[in-house]
């Protein structure tokens, strides 16, 4: 008998395309639902300082019982951050095998598919690098004119530069293009579309990054016009 | 109508191409395109010079033989068209036309507008068959297949494999015919034994042959002369993930 050797399901998931996708998909979900959790969180900045301060503290008590202070946020942060990883490299390899597949262009492009569809992938570079200063900007206060100043006074104190203010409303202009396709695209992926479907899905996914982008392009909005201080 | 083409012309694979300019000063509307090229080719021999190599066949929308990029759409402007069935009216006198080969490491150029497209053979052969005992034919109504799942099993069989979905992905795949494959056998019961580790083969051999992952960017459902849907890739997808999960072979 001639025993053949069976690849484990990393291997078998890794190594084909699809496989790769399904990888991205489902870190995808995981960054719709923090990104959804994140821009709840935001919205409480129109509730006070005193609120939204108590809302960061309250994140870092968060079942400190058990994990200790700041334990359950540093367990999504590298959730957060082994999910990034593999999306990136998930995405960097399919990028290279696509232009690995075509090694002389068109000379007359067509553009075909959506503009989401086709910026997927600087989009996401650009979301990445955005989300680079985003940390250094509000959650260490490396790049932040007040540092010291609490969760409240790091964002009012950022925001107050308005070129920094509208390279965040652009970033998330970036972020609901990527999702507006991110989200159906992932759907599809794990083999949750159907002609009857399609439509459907891609309205709910353009909705959703639309939500999301307003949600939270609506705080560097209201501190440029003066509405929260 | 008189009509400026610009052509891709490359004497053989290894060569190096480069557009090249014709124009044409009777064109007919209602010729086809590949009348068209006709035409021209029929001057070019009289002037001594090589004809444009192009694929055609049936010339009626069913071989799926006729690959060319036209002003950067595979099969030109005009929806669930080959090339063969389309015509000059879609075009305004004076117009310059582009005309390139499908663009892929897994078509290479073998001439002019020709290319090799023998790669989706080797995908068929990866999986894209039923297996049935030979022998006298089985009684057609001894299994029932729902109406819907005929319609869309047939819908996908519609597939000609033309390539046109590789030529327009800007990933360079060819998701949307392995996955018409991949609906069209396994929607119907005597597709399903092979159903897990078909979707699995399939992919494996259009990724080593070097076409590119799909991002649902839906470029190659547009252009589809057959109208193949894009949710055929779910389809696929969903099978792929199945046979993932399920530890399906084929060895």
């Amino acid at each position: 008998m001639v025993l053949t050797q069976q690849r484990n399901i990393v291997t078998r998931t890794w190594g084909s395309s699809v496989g790769k996708k399904f990888v991205m998909a489902v870190t995808g979900v995981i960054f719709l639902l923090f990104v959804i959790a994140h821009m709840i969180g935001n919205l409480k900045i129109f509730f006070g300082q005193e609120t939204f301060d108590a809302y960061s503290e309250h994140l870092r008590t968060l079942g400190a019982e058990i994990f200790g202070y700041s334990g359950v946020l540093w367990i999504i942060r590298v959730v957060l951050l082994a999910s990034v990883a593999l999306h990136m490299v998930a995405a960097f390899s399919l990028w290279y095998k696509a232009k690995r597949a075509r090694p002389v262009g068109y000379q007359h492009k067509g553009h075909q598919g959506s503009y989401a569809a086709r910026t997927m992938r600087w989009g996401g570079v650009i979301i990445a690098l955005f989300v680079i200063w985003h940390i250094l900007d509000l959650t260490t206060g490396t790049v932040n004119p007040d540092p010291a100043g609490g969760a409240y006074g790091r964002l009012v104190a950022s925001f107050d530069r308005p070129i920094v203010a509208i390279f965040y409303i652009l970033a998330m202009v970036a972020l609901s293009f990527h999702i507006s396709h991110g989200l159906w695209s992932g759907i599809q992926t794990l083999g949750g579309n159907s002609a009857v479907k399609q439509h459907a899905l891609k309205t709910f996914s353009i909705v959703v990054g639309v939500v999301i982008a307003v949600g939270f392009a609506i705080i560097p909005v209201s501190v440029m016009f003066g509405l929260v201080r | 109508m008189r009509i400026t083409l610009r052509v891709w012309r490359q004497k053989n694979a290894d060569a190096k191409g480069k557009m090249e300019k014709y124009k044409l000063d009777d064109v007919e509307e209602d010729m086809s395109f590949l009348e068209m090229l006709d035409v021209l080719n029929e001057k070019l021999i009289l002037a001594g010079e090589d004809p444009v190599s192009f694929d055609h066949d049936c010339r009626e929308g069913i071989c799926g033989s006729c690959a060319m990029v036209i002003n950067g759409t595979p099969h030109g402007p005009q929806k669930n068209t080959t090339t063969c069935q389309l015509h000059m009216r879609h075009f305004k006198d004076g117009d310059t036309i582009d005309v390139e080969p499908w663009r892929a490491r897994a078509f290479p150029v073998i001439k002019d507008l020709v290319t090799d497209r023998s790669a989706f053979d080797q995908i068929i052969q990866a999986g894209g068959y039923v297996s049935v005992n030979t022998g006298s034919a089985p009684e057609a109504h001894a299994t029932p297949v729902d109406k819907v799942s005929a319609d869309d099993a047939f819908d996908a069989a519609t597939c000609i494999g033309c390539g046109a979905c590789v030529a327009a992905c800007p990933n360079g795949s060819s998701m949307l015919f392995t996955s018409a494959k991949v609906t069209h056998l396994g929607l119907l019961p005597q597709g399903q034994p092979e159903r897990q580790t078909r979707a699995i083969s399939m992919l494996a051999k259009q990724d080593e042959l070097d076409f590119g992952g799909c991002t649902n960017v839906g470029a190659c459902a547009e252009v589809c002369p057959k109208g193949i849907p894009l949710a055929s890739i779910s389809r696929l997808n969903h099978d792929v993930l199945g046979a993932t999960l399920a530890g399906a072979r084929a060895d």
